[in-house]
């Protein structure tokens, strides 16, 4: 798919928290062992923060770098499984906290860990269409994890925003983009329930490993090209071993893939993991790499992305803060403080 | 929380917005209907900067309803670069380790949520700045 104006990236912006706890700290209260193969980390919200005010801090980065007036974005787009409202959007607090209200589109979307890339998609569109001159889409998440599971040991907290705008003044050129969709039950969260469900192995072969397969597959066939062409592959990371494993059933070498895994430094943030990967590796982009972008989300389906970045990049993205940043700003926190941040201590 | 008083100051809350008044150019936050310098009801809207530095902090061990699952945390008054004064938590930072005169950026955070069903108060508070 592309659309029929030529549409980019203008801004990006990132947002992690700065507590982080160990999952050899995890491992200790629920396992009796602080023995894990690998160190790895986890970002950890603290007591004031959820995913709208992570979603916020990722809009004003991209805003910052964008410089841009915010009445002209005409939708602001977020995505997360996590949000602090049931019934209530989130993006309209982004919206107004980056004062792009009252004449724009606002809501949340929801596709397990790729609703960002799905508001991407209507974004470009919206652009691409000439019915906005710029569009604000992203995905926050503080990912939540029943205790003791698996998933407690590297669910994140994290967010990124990208604003869409015309080619002529963006720092990375939509080539073209895919999804691939199908009604796969691999993870769930029930309504009211405080923590999702999962299907274990059942969340690879059939789940993560097809969808991003079929939907990378799609785009390198639509646009003639192949791992070789690309510079840089960010996969949707739900832990390290399946975005170095569905690169490799792609043909793209660890190299390309592995500096924009931060499973080990912060998590898998959910919406925010894909696009915080590729806020990084636009962060250390040169003009004309090529970057394929692919999430997943659990339900299922995946959406790639093909982008180019311009020459334009290096005087845009020094406005704006780097993902180094976010990752090298940390404090550790032991389980017991984890679970005050996170509210697993119910007082009454 | 009053809904009604906090969609009110969401401009101030959210985004920092003030007013200057268009006769006497007298610049406050929150926003005011009418000047306290000279009277006038005129303003135009102003979004301060969000950097400014810490004028004097102390550490809160009691806090007042609403604001108890943030304890022990730092309250502060800090000074914006626009030389508006104003009171606020100091956030992503331990409370012994805050400082007078430390460079800090306004970020907005949950302030108060009344529970599990309560309306959820966004505002601002100020953590040290991130990229001088």
């Amino acid at each position: 798919m592309k659309p029929n104006w030529a549409v980019g990236i203008v801004g990006y912006g990132g947002y992690i928290p700065r507590y982080r706890i160990d999952a050899s700290e995890v491992n200790r209260v629920w396992k009796d062992s602080n023995m894990l193969a690998g160190r790895s980390f986890k970002a950890v919200p603290g007591p004031d923060e959820d995913t709208a005010t992570i979603a916020i801090q990722a809009a004003r980065n991209a805003m910052q770098m964008a410089q841009i007036p915010p009445g002209e974005l005409r939708a602001i787009w977020f995505g997360t499984e996590s949000k602090p409202y049931a019934v209530k959007p989130t993006s309209t607090i982004v919206a107004d906290a980056i004062g792009a209200l009252p004449h724009a589109n606002a809501a949340d979307w929801e596709f397990a860990c790729k609703p960002g890339t799905e508001a991407m998609h209507a974004a470009i569109a919206m652009v691409g269409s000439g019915m906005a001159p710029y569009a604000m889409c992203g995905g926050a998440d503080t990912a939540q994890a029943r205790p003791g599971d698996i998933l407690e040991y590297n669910t994140g907290a994290g967010g990124a925003s990208f604003i869409l705008g015309a080619a002529g003044e963006s720092l990375a050129i939509l080539e073209a983009s895919t999804s691939y969709v199908t009604n796969t039950p691999d993870f769930f969260r029930r309504e009211g329930q405080p923590y999702p469900s999962h299907g274990q192995r059942f969340t690879g072969k059939p789940a993560y490993f097809h969808h991003i397969h079929a939907a990378v597959s799609e785009l390198m066939n639509e646009t003639g090209t192949s791992a070789d062409d690309f510079k840089y592959a960010v996969f949707h990371q739900p832990n390290y071993q399946f975005p170095v494993k569905v690169a490799a059933s792609l043909g793209f070498p660890k190299e390309k893939v592995v500096p924009f895994i931060l499973t080990s430094q912060i998590g898998n943030t959910y919406s925010g993991a894909a696009l915080l990967g590729l806020a990084k590796a636009l962060d250390q982009a040169e003009a004309g790499d090529r970057i394929l972008l692919a999430s997943y989300g659990s339900g299922a389906g995946s959406d790639a992305f093909s982008f180019t970045v311009t020459d334009r990049i290096e005087k845009i993205r020094r406005r704006g803060i780097p993902i180094d940043v976010y990752l090298k700003r940390t404090r550790l926190i032991d389980y017991a403080m984890y679970a005050r941040y996170r509210g697993k201590l119910r007082l009454n | 929380m009053q809904i009604a008083k906090s969609w009110r100051q969401q401009p101030s809350n959210l985004r920092l917005e003030g007013t200057r008044c268009t006769r006497c150019d007298r610049l406050e936050f929150p926003a005011v209907i009418r000047c306290s310098a000279c009277g006038c009801t005129e303003f135009e809207i102003c979004q301060l900067s969000g950097k400014g530095e810490v004028v004097v902090a102390t550490t809160v061990f009691e806090a007042a309803r609403d604001f108890g699952e943030h304890v022990p945390y730092s309250a502060a008054i800090v000074k914006l670069a626009e030389g508006i004064h104003l009171a606020a938590m100091i956030t992503d930072v331990e409370p012994r380790d805050v400082y007078v005169g430390m460079k800090v950026e306004m970020v907005t955070r949950r302030i108060a949520a009344q529970g599990d069903k309560g309306p959820i108060l966004y505002a601002y508070k100020f953590a040290p700045l991130l990229m001088p």
